[in-house]
């Protein structure tokens, strides 16, 4: 540090002389080497800049590491839908329809994307109301490489929102877990476009938007001051709920409980697993928006509890089946990222094995018998992992969270001090955790309902019987997934 | 001349293969199939769906002899192939009416 401030104040020396010929003309105001030196401070700190100066800051831009650490997240959880959730759901349905999920996948990443530039980042992170922002980034204006402080002091706001968009992408990829192998791909396409507008949009606003109505940690004026780290509520209850409700009323796949349906590669389901976690890094991590110790938490909490979940799973399997399964691992490895994903950033060690123990048992006696009890098709478990573990990761959240790990917790956090955040975090947070939960249960189930029957009067929801004993990839796609003997 | 098929489990063929060497068999047909008999299938569970496999893999091993060597083969492919556990397969014998090496046209058991 006194390096540092030795060679600005020589700096300062040098172009001073300058800065004097010129202030003949213009006196432009100067930082001086202090404010400077703060400056470069908070940057390090993922701090916001001095602001008791009008001279403009000489870092007035992104900072190199948080905007390089947020990149690699934007791709990581990329990386999480293309290929790591196709290939771990590819790999559970049968031969005929892999190419469908890879196709679905693919479909919703260039859909969403298309609607994210429209107005999709405006309507989530533009100021508007505390239900949906405003329009005044619709087309990405204005959206270019300096940061959004309403978001983050260090990152471009272009990466922030195409950060952000990826969570936008996986969100309704992971809905069609619940109703793949039988749904038409042109109504997979309308349902999601109008499941953003009525669902995911306005969810992701109240959650994470800047006068979000449940953003507890950055809006002083939240009314339900609940927290939601990296998306427990955002991603998987509204994808894990609307998955059930879609996949209830589009019916059970032909045959189901009668004909075989293993999963034809386990394999696959397994690369795409380990894709899934390491993109996880990204997605928990990254959703500190900076590369400070907040994210550095977020990993540590996110490993215990992938693999924590992962080996209590399989171990309960053992425990009741007699034979761990690797689809056991794989399943409690997902839920375990799932159910810490609220929490990643607002827990510590303890907190996170604890999380990933419920992990490996909650949403496994969900899928193994919640399932067989009502016996829907949910056919790959989006709801017994997503919708369960997300709002068991919400929930536990609320009793979890600690600010030893987060002073945004805390009353220094001046959003947390309005609203009273900071008064409750161990000390009845839970309240709010089950107020959001609510919000987000009745969002997601209405506007699923709505919208499934809206497209199901417009263009239908199931290919037909033909088209699905023949298999999607050839009805639907014209190719096959696998050639030859 | 006579056809001997033997239906065995996938893992004995190598010895099916070299007992059959030691007493002179000079060719047979190999295919792998899939069936079952009193040994049924299994069982796979996938988050507790059920699924019964009913049919196993197995291997089919056909071979056209010469009378003489019927017997032989039979014994030498029961030896090699036993491990005493249902599922150890099953070999069925009949006639076979002709045989023609392709190449040279040959006849009869010449041919086989």
């Amino acid at each position: 540090m006194k390096k540092l401030f030795l060679s600005l104040s020589l700096l300062a020396v040098l172009f001073s002389p300058i800065s004097a010929v010129r202030a003949a003309d213009a006196p432009a105001p100067e930082r001086s080497v202090s404010e400077r030196l703060e400056d470069l401070e908070a940057y390090v700190n993922n701090g916001a800049r001095n602001a008791s100066t009008n001279a403009p800051s000489k870092i007035a831009g992104s900072g190199p590491g948080h905007n390089a650490w947020m990149m690699t997240s934007a791709a990581l959880v990329l990386f999480m839908t293309l290929p790591g959730l196709a290939l771990f759901y590819g790999g559970l349905v049968r031969k005929k329809n892999i190419l469908s999920v890879l196709a679905q996948c693919l479909g919703i990443a260039g859909l969403v994307t298309i609607l994210w530039y429209l107005v999709g980042y405006s309507l989530v992170f533009a100021g508007g109301s505390p239900y949906l922002g405003g329009l005044k980034f619709a087309l990405l204006k204005g959206v270019d490489a300096n940061p959004n402080t309403d978001y983050a002091a260090w990152v471009s706001q272009n990466v922030y929102s195409m950060y952000q968009m990826m969570f936008a992408i996986i969100t309704p990829a992971l809905i069609i877990g619940a109703i793949a192998e039988r749904m038409k791909f042109s109504a997979i396409l309308l349902f999601v476009t109008l499941w953003m507008f009525v669902v995911y949009f306005p969810l992701a606003h109240m959650v994470w938007g800047v006068d979000g109505l449940m953003n507890g940690v950055w809006n002083g004026d939240a009314k339900i001051k609940a927290i939601d780290f990296a998306g427990g509520t955002v991603v998987h209850m509204s994808s894990g709920w609307s998955a059930l409700i879609l996949c209830l009323i589009l019916g059970k796949r032909r045959g189901h409980g009668k004909e075989p349906m293993q999963p034809h590669s386990m394999v696959m389901c397994m690369i795409g697993t380990g894709m899934l976690w390491v993109g996880w890094y990204g997605f928990n991590a990254g959703s500190a928006v900076a590369a400070d110790g907040i994210a550095a938490n977020a990993f540590m909490t996110t490993t215990l509890a992938a693999a924590v979940g992962a080996f209590v799973w399989a171990m309960a399997e053992f425990l009741f089946r007699g034979k761990p399964s690797v689809l056991g691992f794989c399943s409690g490895a997902v839920a375990g990222l799932v159910v810490i994903t609220p929490a990643a950033g607002f827990v510590d060690a303890n907190g996170a094995m604890i999380i990933g123990v419920a992990a490996g048992l909650v949403p496994y006696f969900a899928v193994v018998k919640l399932k067989q009890m009502f016996g829907y098709d949910d056919a790959l478990d989006t709801f017994g992992v997503h919708a369960v573990g997300g709002t068991l990761g919400a929930l536990m959240t609320g009793f979890l969270a600690t600010s030893s790990v987060n002073s945004n917790l805390t009353d220094a956090n001046s959003y947390a001090k309005a609203n009273g955040l900071f008064k409750l975090v161990g000390n009845g947070l839970w309240m709010e955790q089950v107020k959001a939960i609510g919000i987000t249960l009745v969002l997601a189930v209405v506007g699923t309902v709505v919208i499934a029957y809206i497209v199901k009067a417009i263009i239908g929801l199931r290919v037909s019987e033909e088209e699905e004993s023949v298999g999607l990839d050839l009805a639907e796609h014209g190719e096959e997934g696998y050639h030859g003997a | 001349m006579k056809k001997v098929e033997a239906i065995i489990k996938p893992f004995k063929l190598e010895e099916v293969k070299d007992a059959l060497g030691d007493i002179g068999i000079e060719g047979m047909t190999v295919t792998e199939v899939k069936g079952f008999g009193r040994q049924k299938g299994h069982t796979e569970i996938y988050r507790g769906s059920e699924y019964t496999v009913d049919f196993l893999p197995k291997i089919k091993l056909e071979l056209v002899l010469p009378d003489s060597q019927v017997e032989a083969a039979v014994s030498a492919i029961v030896k090699s192939a036993k491990t005493g556990k249902i599922g150890d397969g099953k070999i069925f014998v009949s006639p076979v009416e002709q045989a023609v090496r392709i190449r040279t046209e040959e006849k009869g058991d010449s041919a086989v």
